[in-house]
């Protein structure tokens, strides 16, 4: 059994057919995985208990003739900022290094239900918070395609390890491009939905207005399986959409003639002359495909960065209050006072990176400074939501970079904040504006360096982005 | 200068984090960067415009509300599983109020 080669479709074709086990499937998956971690450290801990008990049942069901459901026998990774019950979920923090979550986060719940196998839980930058994985506090994730180099972040550990072939799709979680960045970097297909499409209970918050749950997967059909899986109406998160779910994966069929695509001219300036290359020809191919491209504009683009880092610290500072040492695992030995304690164990527990977006987050909201920052971030957040608004009644689809450049060196800017922030300019619009957006591989540079195009699309509209991908990656197969 | 060291100092205490000097002066150095970046958002002009605090699609104001119906809970010992000092049934802190 080849772990890396197989797809959704495959390894139901195969367990109904009875080539292979569901328990085959767990065993052998942990196996290359646990064997793949020394190169990638793309994994914190495995749950092999887990996994196997949902394989046992998954065999069951065959068994009785029973439909095992649309993920059986699937090996899926968890970015380790969503909650597994009895599994420790570190979200790559000291604070929480020995965090056993007393429940599931609903987007498990639902994985196994659909009778997805959860190998482990993947590596990411410290409570989600990067571009790089560099700032996990359990040292960084490196690209499978790359050594030397930098999955990209958040979700670096479940990109890695859809890229390497250890998980053949995996969960992870974006706030302003942490799916897509790596998803692009890795050579994988990385998925943002729209806000609230996919229920948040269970992911550790980082900025709530932001925060969303999307899969990675190989292909653009075994990640809108995904999606289907997870998505829709949750008792348990009062901002999951009562929208109907549709079938994604059914409505794929290459079709995608006639569609009107926008290609935002602000985003077309400071790329890397290979990844613009990539990107035109990526917008060729959708000419060749019979779709309509005209040059749209986004003029509120310059000051997204600006925006996104004022908002999503405001509301990281409010969110990051809860380790305070006393409910979740670390405590500082140091202090005699409450004031003490709670100072010691954040000082002590905290990475540089969180320390720094706490700090930001807290100064935009304090007195005196709310006005000038937090009340104008939000005003330019509603200008950059027009923007999309308004290009999407002139357009189906958006066709974007997702990075200004491949994979860098790991510890190539991992000193120089700015330049990180910088560098998630294409991702942080759509994620404001909270409309669905992904990666889709679109070719290599001359290096061998994974590039991914961004496909953007209105408020649910998951549907035409899928298609479009989809689409897309029929012609590269060729 | 966007923001002086007493002002680092007074945002940590804020956020009850406890810095070293040489934590404060990078921060210092690092905030003063990032709030330079951030002065680009007095160029546009939001006359008029509503904040926008969160996400809205058309839909009724209570759209998203559930039925108030009661649920099972954690439970006490779940719940405290994970704190650093548990004791009868409670969280531990150090004390507040001398006796």
């Amino acid at each position: 059994m080849d772990i890396p080669s197989l797809t959704i479709d495959a390894i139901r074709e195969g367990l109904l057919a009875r080539r292979f086990s569901a328990t085959d499937l767990a065993t052998e998956a942990l196996r290359f995985a646990e064997a793949g971690n020394a190169q990638t450290n793309a994994y914190l801990h495995f749950s092999p208990e887990r996994a196997l008990e949902t394989a046992h049942r998954v065999d069951r069901q065959i068994a009785h003739s029973e439909d095992p459901g649309p993920l059986a026998g699937v090996p899926v990774a968890v970015k380790d900022v969503i909650v597994t019950k009895g599994v420790r979920t570190t979200c790559g923090s000291k604070l929480l290094a020995d965090y056993i979550p007393p429940y599931d986060a609903t987007a498990i719940v639902r994985i196994e239900e659909a009778g997805g196998l959860v190998i482990g839980k993947t590596n990411c930058d410290e409570f989600a918070m990067g571009s790089s994985t560099e700032n996990s506090a359990f040292g960084p994730v490196r690209n499978p395609v790359a050594p030397d180099r930098v999955p990209g972040g958040s979700s670096g550990g479940s990109a890695a390890a859809v890229a390497q072939g250890t998980a053949v799709v995996a969960l992870g979680s974006d706030t302003g491009g942490s799916i897509r960045q790596p998803a692009s970097f890795c050579g994988v297909v990385g998925v943002t939905p729209t806000y609230g499409r996919v229920s948040r209970y269970g992911l550790t918050a980082f900025a709530s207005s932001l925060d969303h749950i999307g899969p990675f997967a190989r292909s653009v059909k075994d990640a809108a399986t995904v999606l289907r899986v997870i998505a829709g109406r949750d008792f348990c998160d009062a901002t999951s959409a009562e929208a109907p779910v549709p079938d994604y994966a059914a409505l794929l069929d290459g079709k995608v003639k006639g569609l009107k695509l926008g290609l935002p001219r602000e985003y077309l300036k400071g790329l890397t002359s290979e990844t613009g290359e990539l990107i035109h020809r990526a917008v060729d191919v959708f000419q060749g495909l019979g779709c309509e491209v005209r040059e749209i504009s986004l003029p509120a683009t310059d000051y997204a960065i600006a925006c996104y880092y004022i908002i999503a610290t405001a509301e990281a500072s409010s969110n990051l209050a809860r380790y305070d040492g006393v409910r979740y695992t670390f405590r500082s030995g140091h202090g005699e006072t409450l004031a003490d304690m709670y100072r010691n164990t954040r000082g002590e527990g905290f990475g540089a990176e969180c320390k720094r977006r706490i700090m930001l987050g807290t100064y935009v909201l304090s007195a005196g400074y709310y006005d000038a920052y937090y009340l104008k971030a939000q005003k330019v957040r509603a200008l950059i939501a027009r923007d999309f608004a308004n290009a999407f009644q002139e357009v189906d689809a958006i066709v974007a970079p997702v990075s200004p450049f491949p994979a860098f060196r790991l510890g190539e800017k991992v000193d120089d904040p700015i330049a990180m922030y910088l560098s998630d300019i294409y991702t942080i619009t759509g994620s404001l504006a909270g409309i669905p957006c992904m990666s889709v591989p679109c070719g290599n540079t001359a290096e061998g360096l994974p590039v991914g195009m961004q496909l953007l699309t209105g408020h649910f509209a998951e549907t035409t982005m899928f298609r479009l991908a989809d689409a897309f990656e029929r012609t590269q197969r060729e | 200068m966007k923001i002086t060291e007493k002002e680092v100092r007074y945002v940590a205490g804020l956020s009850n984090l406890q810095l070293t000097d040489a934590e404060v002066g990078k921060l210092q150095a690092d905030l003063n960067g990032i709030l330079e970046h951030m002065d680009k958002l007095k160029e546009i002009d939001t006359t008029g415009v509503e904040p926008m605090a969160q996400v809205l699609f058309d839909a009724g104001e209570t759209a998203t509300l559930r039925a108030d119906v009661p649920v099972p809970p954690l439970g006490n010992q779940a719940a405290l599983a994970n704190a650093p000092q548990p004791g009868a049934g409670y969280f531990k802190v150090p004390q507040i109020i001398e006796r």
